[in-house]
């Protein structure tokens, strides 16, 4: 049988190894998966990891949707994952992300037609306060009643895309649509609209904002009293009591800043990628970003590269549903899994295995 | 507008309708809670349960089979679940999101080959001469058997959670799980029991809604029923009775505002919509505000990592 | 008569440590044999195998002469065997009745069971009333549940495993009593302990553990306490010292001061006044449970206080938040090392940070000094040697005596002006627990005010100027420490409480 035993310091070289050894275990359950359904497991495994990158005939086309698609991983995934840390659980992303673009959104399209140099930065602020708003329910009742945030968060997330669904549909539809659902496009809209910085890169403000937001994170939790009040609270909610931390400043500060840029990630993408406010215009990015917080272990620079990858399986899963006939669903659950097995081989990294006797447990 | 067309009667009776799913998916994870316990996976295992319900009941044409294949998926998924945390020692909060993702996913990737297919009817029991009581027969006399299952389930959980060696058994391990391992109880085998327990409730929850209360499969089509009834565990202070209190009055809040949208009220319907889920934020807000009696009734061994050192 | 339990060369090894090294003794009935050994000595390995936690590694038990191997702890329940812990293996939000239900295996309808727990409690004199919630008990009240618990099973063999810690003087006496009664009624009892005027006055027989070794066997009672010290031990300790001074002026003041508990089961502290003088020790006593960690949070910032009750040199301080305290140099060190004082899974480096952040000066606008925390941490580690790789191993990694001595010289090397200790050694071996007791008395050599919350009464007593006890969130008022007599001591902890002498007739 196997035992488990706690080692006196965690592994270094587990703590870094677990991320690959899981994405290398989610491989291969995938392709099996995919056997299941029928379609050959390396063909689609490369079609999802390697075609989208390296093969000519897509990668033009693909290899800026990398960033298209990382960014706001990235960006959803860092705020979150400073909640993580310290033991509070955002899992609402997906609505501030919709509220973040619905108040970029609609500062533009009141605007519409002005000309201005003001419009988009005013725009970067109301998605932020959008995003900020919406976070600061489950933070303020959570200081306030101790209401349980995992929950107030999550079910907002279904007033959100309510919410959504009224404004593509009522106050902010497009009065020139023709009666069709959705907004004015603001990509046709240059004041109001974040365009491709360098063209075929894919790179826009969003992606700014992504990489500016993994710096400053990096720095905070390993500079920064803060960052390290955060860890504290996280591991030894007690100690960080004692250590003087205010914990309810420490709510709001974490849900405030993960629902800043979860906001952000909205209107970068309203204004860019989708172009206009639509009720199926997010694409569950919020969810997918929790997924990202914890394959890159919480980390800053982890976080870049899980986005990355994540990212990479959101192509990937589009080429192979138009190669192979992958359903879309199969990415679904190829990424749960992969959330899965980062959790349980995590297990190395905090305890040796040892083959053995088995102790009465 | 025309609300004299809400018949009070009807109302009731569909109101136990929309009840039951979350009636069901709470009551399991009451018993998983009070094991020691969180998991957030509910939403997941009742999707999934859904899925294999309504797949199983359309190629077997047996909706009563369909019902029992999703209490196996969801135990199934549950199980997932039960070994991350319980042998691996993961995180539950981290699993828990994890067992969602996954089983909406997995459900979506099973359901593909049956979006828009009717699956066979379930009929409701026949009770004779006292369906056509006045008033009680349409109301309780009037409903497939899984809504009496329900109902049962909420006094047996109450029962043996009160009453049974059994239930002494699980509520010590969910309060403290170290001293009930010093006393030689197997607390991971409880706990995984408990967990499949939860999913088994939560996968039969979720195919009422795909083979009685819709009854069709679309994807997601839960829409936050497993949150909710992560919700009504809370607002119900691990008390099955207050579960069947919290999860009716839940239902009777969802029936009501269909029945305004189909009134033709003056409110969006978008508003009317998000208004089961405000209402149960604003019940949560009013039962965490109440420090005492939350603290005391919460088992307090729930959401922390059990490893027998010794 | 036939040896009731004998234990021939059991040992078990975890990974580094040896916990029992080929240990053999044997036990006769009636029996009230004592297992001395200091803390880490391999006394709680060595009873979780009688009770069936813990697989040995190699070796053999008998009982009755037939071979006992228990697989799990009903098996030696099953066998005869019960066990009271030290942690106590109770459930708080479950009733007495419940809790004593859960340990038994077969146990009779709940309304019998609660006269039968009636019956026998007042029969040793350990009343109990089986409807009480027992979050709601005091500390020596669940550990009648405990001994009830084993009683109700009529046990051959009962295990208790530092039994006297929660109890007064007073309740310690009358704890005897039933032990001896049950040891005339033809049970025996294993005592652990490292309570050496105890096992003296209580046990026919001794083994004595040291590093998971037997290195003696004794009667106790023809041994005198030093001796017995010595062999726990292994070697002479000196007892802690300081030159003779007359204490200062008043620096802390604590006025009427009542706080309600933060936990539901908790106690709140309850009118509550003393002062402490620059030089001086105060000796906190009283069994556990009574106040202390809601003590040392009011004084320590984490709970506020109305703003008057603390004072520091005349200045309200109530309303202060631990980082201002530490500001004014009020530096305190929790009970609790794993999780309160320190963060297990952190290195030192972050644990030195963790409460040395403002006096030492390693935070500048918010960023953090590493090399400075790295020195300040190293400059711990090495005046008050503590046994670690390094710095930046995690805090978990170390031993109960060297994280205790990490987390005293944190506070030490601070400089306080008031220095507040919450069981400066409980779990800490004994050249540890010296070490630690001498640094104590230095920093008040020194003039800083010093106060001792502890269990250990031989402690308080080797280390106070003036002593007080916590009994139920109430302190007594302080009185000089020397010549106070144990039966005062006892007294001034609450006496007997409710206990009485066991009846007599059985």
């Amino acid at each position: 049988m196997l035992r488990l035993e706690k080692r006196p310091t965690p592994s270094r070289f587990w703590t870094a190894a677990t991320p690959v050894l899981a994405v290398l275990l989610t491989m291969i359950a995938g392709g099996l998966l995919f056997m299941i359904l029928g379609k050959d497991p390396f063909a689609a495994i490369r079609t999802i990891f390697w075609d989208p990158l390296f093969n000519e005939q897509f990668a033009s086309y693909s290899r800026p949707q990398l960033l298209v698609k990382s960014g706001p991983l990235i960006l959803i995934a860092i705020g979150l994952s400073l909640g993580f840390r310290a033991g509070i659980w955002n899992i609402g992303a997906e609505g501030q992300y919709i509220i973040g673009a619905l108040c970029g959104a609609g500062v533009g399209l009141a605007l519409y037609p002005m000309d201005a140099w003001f419009i988009f930065p005013l725009m970067v602020i109301a998605g932020a306060l959008g995003g900020l708003l919406w976070a600061m329910i489950p933070a303020l009742l959570k200081t306030h009643f101790r209401t349980n945030e995992i929950l107030v968060s999550l079910l907002l997330v279904y007033v959100a895309e309510q919410l959504l669904a009224s404004m593509a549909l009522g106050l902010m539809r497009n009065p020139e649509g023709g009666g069709f659902p959705g907004s004015r496009n603001l990509q046709q809209y240059p004041s109001a609209s974040n365009p491709e910085l360098i063209a075929g890169t894919g790179m826009h403000w969003g992606i700014v904002a992504a990489f500016i937001a993994v710096i400053a994170s990096y720095v905070l939790l390993n500079r920064h009293l803060l960052g390290f009040q955060i860890r504290l609270t996280g591991q030894s909610p007690r100690a960080a009591r004692f250590a003087g931390v205010n914990p309810n400043a420490l709510i709001l500060f974490c849900l405030g800043t993960s629902g800043v840029l979860a906001g952000l990630a909205g209107l970068f993408e309203i204004a860019g990628p989708a172009g206009q406010v639509s009720i199926d215009f997010n694409q569950g990015y919020g969810f997918t970003a929790i997924i990202v917080a914890f394959l890159g272990r919480l980390n800053p620079i982890g976080i870049l590269l899980a986005g990355l990858l994540m990212g990479l399986t959101y192509i990937g899963g589009d080429l192979a549903q138009f190669m192979l006939g992958l359903p879309a669903a199969a990415i679904q659950a190829f990424q749960g899994m992969l959330l899965f097995f980062l959790l349980g081989v995590d297990v190395l990294s905090n305890f040796r295995i040892r083959i053995g006797k088995t102790e009465a447990a | 507008m025309d609300l004299s067309a809400i018949n009070p009667l009807v109302l009731i009776a569909s109101l136990m309708v929309a009840s039951t799913p979350i009636l069901l998916a709470a009551l399991g994870e009451l018993v998983v809670e009070k094991a020691g316990v969180l998991n957030l996976g509910v939403e997941g295992m009742m999707i999934t349960g859904a899925i294999c319900g309504f797949a199983i009941a359309v190629e077997t044409d047996n909706p009563a089979l369909g019902f029992v294949a999703a209490m196996a998926g969801g135990a199934i998924l549950s199980l997932i679940f039960g070994v991350m945390t319980q042998v691996l020692l993961s995180n539950q909060v981290a699993s828990g999101l994890a067992l969602t993702l996954f089983g909406l996913g997995l459900s979506a990737l099973m359901g593909q080959g049956y979006v828009g297919i009717k699956p066979p009817a379930t009929h409701d029991l026949n009770f004779g001469p006292l369906a056509d009581i006045p008033v009680l027969g349409p109301v309780l006399f009037s409903h497939d058997a899984v809504v009496y299952i329900s109902l049962a389930l909420v006094v047996a959980v109450w029962a043996v959670l009160k009453f049974t060696r059994l239930g002494l058994i699980l509520r010590a391990v969910g309060e403290n799980h170290d001293a009930a391992h010093a006393l030689g109880y197997k607390v991971v085998r409880i706990r995984i029991l408990a967990i499949m327990f939860g999913g088994a409730c939560a996968g039969l929850g979720g195919a009422y809604i795909s083979l009685i209360r819709v009854p069709q499969w679309t994807e997601g089509m839960t829409a936050g029923a497993g949150w909710i009834a992560l919700a009504i565990v809370v607002f119900a202070s691990w008390k099955p009775v207050r579960v069947l209190i919290g999860a009716y009055l839940f239902g009777g809040i969802t029936v009501l505002q269909l029945n305004l949208q189909a009134a033709g009220v003056a409110i969006p319907v978008e508003y009317l919509s998000m208004s089961p889920y405000l209402i149960t934020i604003l019940v949560l807000v009013i039962m965490s505000a109440d420090r005492s009696r939350a603290a005391l009734n919460a088992p307090a061994s729930l959401g922390r990592v059990f490893h027998a050192s010794s | 008569m036939t040896t009731l339990l004998n234990i021939d060369g059991l040992t078990k090894a975890y990974p580094g440590v040896v916990a029992n090294d080929n240990v053999s003794f044997s036990i006769q009935p009636g029996e009230v044999h004592a297992l001395l050994g200091e803390n880490g000595a391999g006394k709680s390995t060595l009873v979780k195998m009688i009770y069936g936690l813990v697989k040995p590694d190699k070796g053999r038990m008998t009982l009755h002469g037939q071979p006992y191997e228990p697989a799990e702890p009903r098996a030696a329940r099953a066998a005869g065997v019960a066990m009271v812990f030290q942690h106590f293996s109770l459930f708080d939000a479950l009733n007495v009745a419940e809790n004593i239900a859960l340990g038994m295996e077969k146990p009779p309808a709940m309304r019998d069971l609660a006269a039968r727990i009636r019956e026998v409690s007042e029969n040793y004199g350990l009343p109990l009333d089986p409807s009480r919630t027992v979050g709601d008990l005091s500390a020596g009240e669940r550990q009648r549940v405990e001994i009830i618990r084993c009683l109700l099973q009529d046990p051959k063999l009962l295990i208790m495993d530092e039994p006297t810690s929660v109890l007064t003087p007073q309740e310690v006496e009358i704890l005897f009593k039933t032990l001896r009664k049950l040891s005339a009624e033809g049970t025996a009892i294993l005592y652990i302990s490292h309570k050496l005027e105890e096992i003296r006055t209580l046990c026919d027989g001794a083994t004595i553990l040291r590093l998971g070794k037997v290195v003696d066997s004794c009667n106790p009672r023809e041994k005198s306490a030093s001796e017995l010290a010595e062999m726990m031990v292994g070697t002479k300790l000196t007892p802690p010292s300081r030159p003779e001074a007359e204490p200062g002026e008043v620096v802390l003041e604590v006025t009427n001061l009542s706080v309600k508990s933060a936990n539901p089961f908790g106690t709140s502290l309850k009118d509550i006044s003393f002062t402490v003088r620059e030089g001086e020790v105060l000796g906190i006593g009283g069994v556990a449970g009574n106040g202390q960690d809601e003590l040392l949070s009011a004084l320590s910032g984490e709970t506020l206080a109305p703003n008057d009750a603390v004072r520091l040199r005349g200045e309200s301080i109530g309303h202060m938040g631990p980082n201002p305290r530490r500001h004014i140099a009020v530096l305190t060190a929790p009970e609790e090392r794993l999780g309160h004082a320190a963060a297990p899974d952190m290195s030192l480096i972050e644990n030195a940070l963790l409460t040395g952040a403002i006096r030492q000066g390693l935070v500048r606008n918010g960023f953090l000094n590493w090399p400075a925390t790295r020195i300040f941490a190293e400059s711990i580690i090495k005046q008050f040697d503590v046994r670690t790789p390094g710095a930046g191993n995690a805090a978990r990694s170390l031993s109960g005596g060297n994280l205790q001595k990490f987390v005293i010289g944190r506070e030490v090397l601070q400089k306080p002006e008031v220095l507040v200790v919450n069981q400066p050694t409980w779990g800490v071996d004994a050249s540890a627990a010296a070490a630690i007791r001498q640094s104590i008395l230095d920093l008040a050599e020194n003039g800083t005010a010093v106060i001792v919350i502890s269990q250990d009464l031989d402690e308080l007593m080797e280390i106070s100027d003036r002593f007080a006890a916590l009994n139920e969130g109430r302190l007594s008022p302080p009185r000089p420490a020397r010549g106070l007599t144990m039966e005062e001591i006892g007294l001034m902890m609450g006496g007997a409480h409710d206990m009485e002498v066991a009846h007599a007739e059985a």
